[in-house]
């Protein structure tokens, strides 16, 4: 069963300490959904510096929702990206551009993450999102 | 004697909580931490003797050329050689381009050039781009499975194919293996090899003698020596130094200009153009008066005496690897834990305050002769301490049971 956002901000922001956070996150990415291998195009590769990151993006016509599937080869990657996929999954365009992952991030005491120093592509990952949900609004 | 806890309260850095829990600084081969004395030195260029050097006759001018220029002495004297065979660039990777670059009018499509697979990206690269330039054959020097050289098939190696280039690194960057130089660069003089010898991680933890060591090149990066960043150095034997070719162009290394034509100074001040990093040569000769303060037989039995401990504590723990060659080591341990990814076993270790380096290490080709993708690197200086090594250990079996 996947968590929404808010169940998974509730556990993060009521762990008792730093390892049950991580320990958290590290469970998020193991209860993702794998990613299909014909997905993991060198296009969806995003680049960073360490960890490899992979992300999908689709467009739902129908329902007007952006679709994201990915995986990573670390752990604390992958559950981030779980959050990251957990937040803005199955949102319109107009929804995405309104959602502030570094906002959610630094509320969730994960901001550390989401600096440029850190290379695990998370940074990337959320503007590679954004910038699908602006061409896709206009 | 060596009184470690002494040592220690020459570098403010070391005394920081880092997510509220002792830092155990074990990325010296980064960058290490600097003593108050560096510190102390640039506060004091920039507070009272900040001036441009080599012009001007003001007081603060003339006392500044004389202090960067006394640096270059000491620095001089520390490695064994003159000062005018000491040119300053802002790193060890410049001073290998320094190098590349000077070389281009000396190599065709009729030369070698020898690299290994142990190198740092920075002693790769350049060679690479040299080699394109010129046409000329860039080979690597055998490396065994284990990323240690056996020397009597890098010797056989070298009288094959005669390099007219052996560029090669004093110790690994990402293994800490040192490199048995002498006997290959003894092979390389009777080829009448040019040699390079790439010491940015190894001249803090060795020392070297250069004149002893008989290389026409060797690069060093201050701020892994105590220094500054922004600051390095090439040794050149003086005639091969100077028969180099300029690399940048402009004021300070030259004699005279006209609209049409310049001629240029003599090594080092050909290589050096613009102004120079005056406070960082100041300060990194504060470095290494400090370094040479300690007294550096008791340095490096203090090193290895951490150094293994550390491998000693690492190999009781289930399911490590060490890539690193453990008997012949300036104080890197490079390892992996089962099949974990580096990455989550260095963040982990920091939220204990142990700062290591996980990746590839910029060693890209190493990596892939070792078969792996990255390590974690934890890397040892004269001021880490037995307490450090309990700390880490300690730490990484909490990361374990966590990743577990």
């Amino acid at each position: 069963m996947i968590k929404t956002f808010k169940e998974i901000a509730f556990s993060i922001e009521n762990a008792p300490a730093w390892q049950q956070k991580y320990r958290e996150i590290m469970l998020l990415g193991k209860q993702l959904p794998p990613m299909p291998g014909v997905l993991k195009t060198d296009s969806a590769l995003v680049p960073g510096c360490e960890s490899k990151v992979w992300i999908y993006l689709d467009f739902d016509l129908e329902e007007n929702t952006l679709v994201i599937v990915g995986d990573s080869d670390t752990r604390i990657v992958k559950g981030l990206l779980a959050i990251v996929l957990a937040l803005y999954n199955g949102l319109t365009p107009e929804q995405v551009i309104k959602t502030d992952a570094l906002a959610e991030f630094s509320r969730l005491g994960l901001i550390q993450h989401l600096s440029p120093s850190r290379g695990n592509g998370i940074k990337a990952m959320v503007e590679r999102i954004q910038s699908m949900a602006a061409d896709r609004s206009l | 004697m060596f009184d470690v806890e002494k040592i220690r309260a020459d570098f403010p850095a070391l005394k920081q909580l880092i997510n509220e829990q002792p830092l155990v600084y074990l990325d010296s081969a980064a960058t290490t931490q600097k003593p108050q004395a560096v510190i102390a030195a640039t506060e004091q260029f920039y507070a009272r003797n900040n001036a441009n050097v080599h012009r001007g006759r003001h007081t603060l001018s003339e006392q500044a050329t004389l202090a960067y220029e006394q640096a270059r002495a000491t620095v001089a004297a520390f490695f064994n050689i003159t000062a005018n065979e000491l040119v300053w660039t802002k790193g060890a990777t410049e001073a290998i381009n320094l190098v590349t670059n000077g070389l281009s009018e000396q190599l065709d499509n009729q030369s070698t050039i020898v690299i290994s697979a142990l190198e740092h990206h920075a002693n790769i690269v350049p060679w690479q781009q040299l080699a394109k330039r010129t046409g000329a054959t860039l080979l690597t020097l055998p490396l065994q499975q284990n990323g240690r050289f056996n020397v009597e098939q890098c010797v056989n190696f070298i009288e094959q194919h005669k390099p007219t280039v052996l560029a090669i690194t004093h110790a690994s960057n990402a293994l800490g293996n040192i490199t048995p130089l002498e006997t290959i660069l003894h092979a390389a003089k009777l080829q009448h090899t040019i040699t390079l010898v790439d010491g940015a991680q190894a001249a803090l933890h060795l020392q070297p003698n250069l004149q002893q060591l008989g290389c026409d090149f060797y690069v060093f990066s201050a701020h892994k020596m105590l220094g500054p960043t922004g600051l390095g150095g090439l040794y050149g034997r003086y005639e091969r130094l100077n028969s180099l070719a300029v690399y940048q162009t402009g004021g300070e290394m030259i004699e005279t200009v006209t609209l049409t034509e310049t001629t240029f100074r003599q090594a080092p001040a050909k290589f050096e153009s613009g102004t120079p990093n005056i406070a960082a040569v100041i300060a990194f000769s504060a470095a290494i008066k400090y370094l040479v303060s300690l007294d550096k037989t008791n340095v490096y039995t203090h090193e290895q005496a951490i150094f293994n401990y550390a491998v000693e504590k690492l190999q009781l723990i289930d399911g490590i690897t060490i890539y690193s060659d453990i008997n012949n080591n300036i104080g890197t341990l490079c390892f992996n834990y089962k099949d974990e990814h580096p990455f989550d076993i260095a963040t982990l270790l920091d939220g204990y305050g142990v700062a290591v380096r996980s990746g590839h290490h910029c060693a890209q080709p190493l990596m892939q002769h070792l078969g792996i993708n990255g390590s974690v690197r934890a890397s040892f200086a004269f001021y880490n301490n037995h307490k450090d090594v309990d700390l880490f250990i300690a730490a990484l079996q909490e990361c374990i049971a966590l990743l577990d």
